[in-house]
């Protein structure tokens, strides 16, 4: 059984500037959200609120499975993942970044090698596995940056403009990889995204925020 | 200048010949600078990281305190260090001055500091997002502070690499501590201060040439940590 995420009446201030202003929903297990806005209406803040990398002034956000709010520990931590609009490359290896998370959660090695290279695969970047992840280009970053959160098999991922400033050939790559976790159905995504034409093909919901407030688009 | 030539002279045959005297001064002022190293980072490095990632009380004074340390004369950290283990001071009793064990410490007085401030340095300019990564990839706080220390390890190592070029160039402190007692306290520094008092300049020079020669190995691998915080290369499958 997977994840909801239910945000309940949440507001979150800035240097005297509200940035969310009552936002509420209930985020179904499975679904792909798409949520889009202009620059500075609050998306990436929504965001990181729901990674639980920070805390609203107001409001609750809780995860449930099988209806049953979860503590917001660790282990909750741990079944959900946001890839950040700056990915945050580690100075190693490709292989090292990806296999970060699974060593940090001591996945036996074997196991983490198997893990690591499929994704790999998937991602298509196999072949720049021993290479330095810091060399890679934006775009190639961006697919990184999924792989590594994919391999851990989250059950929420939360995706801030995860093509934002890259070529097409990795937007498309990126679309592709995001389509099949649509297919499996394990997760339920949230994804960020300027471009509505995305939004579309991506999005099972279609969500705005507007003046601070979250709506359906 | 005949003097010197005939110095060099007699140094390189004093080197080629591997002097047992010469040797026991070179191994004895790597054990004592080592030391103090080795103390230095495991002091130095968890409180550099501790200053870098929390907000602690008084975290700017000791900042302060800790970068005043950097510039520490020699001769007054040997001065505190040979009150505090003196007889009549308070760790008296540990029976430690005119010891190697002595110039251990007051090198570690001089390396310490500089091992916190770079290593401190290091890890507060890790872009922030690093940390972040390591949270939304479930890295409890232990694993996030050490994932940041770990994107810090080039300028880390600059530190210890400078904290080591301090402490074996110095005379002044070791001098007054540890007593420049033949064969137990006598370090590079000390040495070629006492040879050339005597004017017997063939082992000052030999000393010499060795002590430039591992200030020049120092600054070399200072560089290349440098270079590699910069650009890694190397870059392993599995670490």
């Amino acid at each position: 059984m997977g994840l909801s995420l239910e945000l309940a009446g949440i507001y979150k201030t800035y240097n005297g500037h509200e940035i969310l202003r009552d936002c509420s929903w209930v985020f179904e297990e499975g679904l792909t959200y798409a949520l889009m806005g202009l620059n500075g209406t609050g998306k990436s803040t929504l965001l990181r609120i729901c990674a639980l990398l920070e805390t609203p002034d107001q409001g609750r956000v809780s995860y449930l499975a099988d209806q049953k709010p979860l503590a917001p520990d660790l282990e909750l931590r741990r079944r959900l993942t946001l890839l950040l609009p700056g990915v945050g490359v580690f100075n190693t290896s490709v292989f090292n970044n990806v296999a970060y998370g699974l060593k940090i959660r001591s996945v036996k090695r074997r196991e983490i090698e198997k893990r690591v290279m499929a994704i790999l695969d998937v991602v298509g970047l196999a072949h720049k596995r021993r290479e330095r992840a810091l060399d890679l280009s934006t775009g190639q970053a961006k697919r990184l940056g999924l792989a590594r959160a994919m391999v851990l098999e989250p059950e929420v991922i939360l995706l801030d403009e995860p093509t934002a400033s890259i070529d097409q050939e990795n937007t498309e790559i990126i679309e592709g990889i995001i389509r099949k976790m649509k297919a499996e159905g394990k997760a339920t995504i949230i994804l960020v995204t300027h471009d509505p034409a995305q939004a579309a093909r991506l999005g099972d919901k279609l969500l705005l925020i507007q003046d601070g407030r979250l709506l359906p688009g | 200048m005949d003097t010197i030539f005939q110095g060099f002279i007699s140094a390189f045959k004093l080197m080629a010949a591997l002097d047992p005297t010469l040797l026991q001064i070179i191994w004895l002022s790597l054990k004592v600078s080592g030391g103090a190293l080795v103390l230095a980072i495991l002091l130095g490095l968890p409180l550099g990281a501790l200053l870098a990632l929390k907000r602690l009380p008084l975290r700017g004074l000791i900042l302060s305190v800790v970068n005043t340390g950097m510039g520490l004369p020699p001769v007054v950290v040997g001065l505190f260090v040979y009150l505090l283990l003196s007889r009549s001071g308070p760790l008296g009793f540990m029976e430690l001055l005119y010891t190697p064990g002595a110039m251990i410490i007051a090198q570690f007085v001089l390396a310490c500091p500089i091992v916190t401030s770079l290593s401190h340095t290091a890890i507060v300019n890790v872009n922030p997002i690093i940390r972040q990564a390591a949270r939304v990839l479930g890295a409890n706080p232990l694993q996030e502070a050490l994932t940041v220390i770990r994107e810090a390890r080039y300028g880390i190592m600059t530190g210890g690499i400078a904290g080591l070029g301090r402490v074996t160039a110095e005379v002044g402190a070791v001098l007054m501590v540890g007593g420049n007692i033949a064969g137990y306290t006598r370090v590079m520094t000390t040495t070629i201060a006492l040879e050339t008092d005597k004017g017997n300049f063939d082992l000052a020079i030999a000393l010499g040439v060795i002590l430039l020669g591992l200030s020049l190995i120092i600054n070399v691998a200072l560089r290349a940590f440098q270079r590699l915080g910069r650009a890694s290369s190397g870059v392993v499958l599995w670490d």
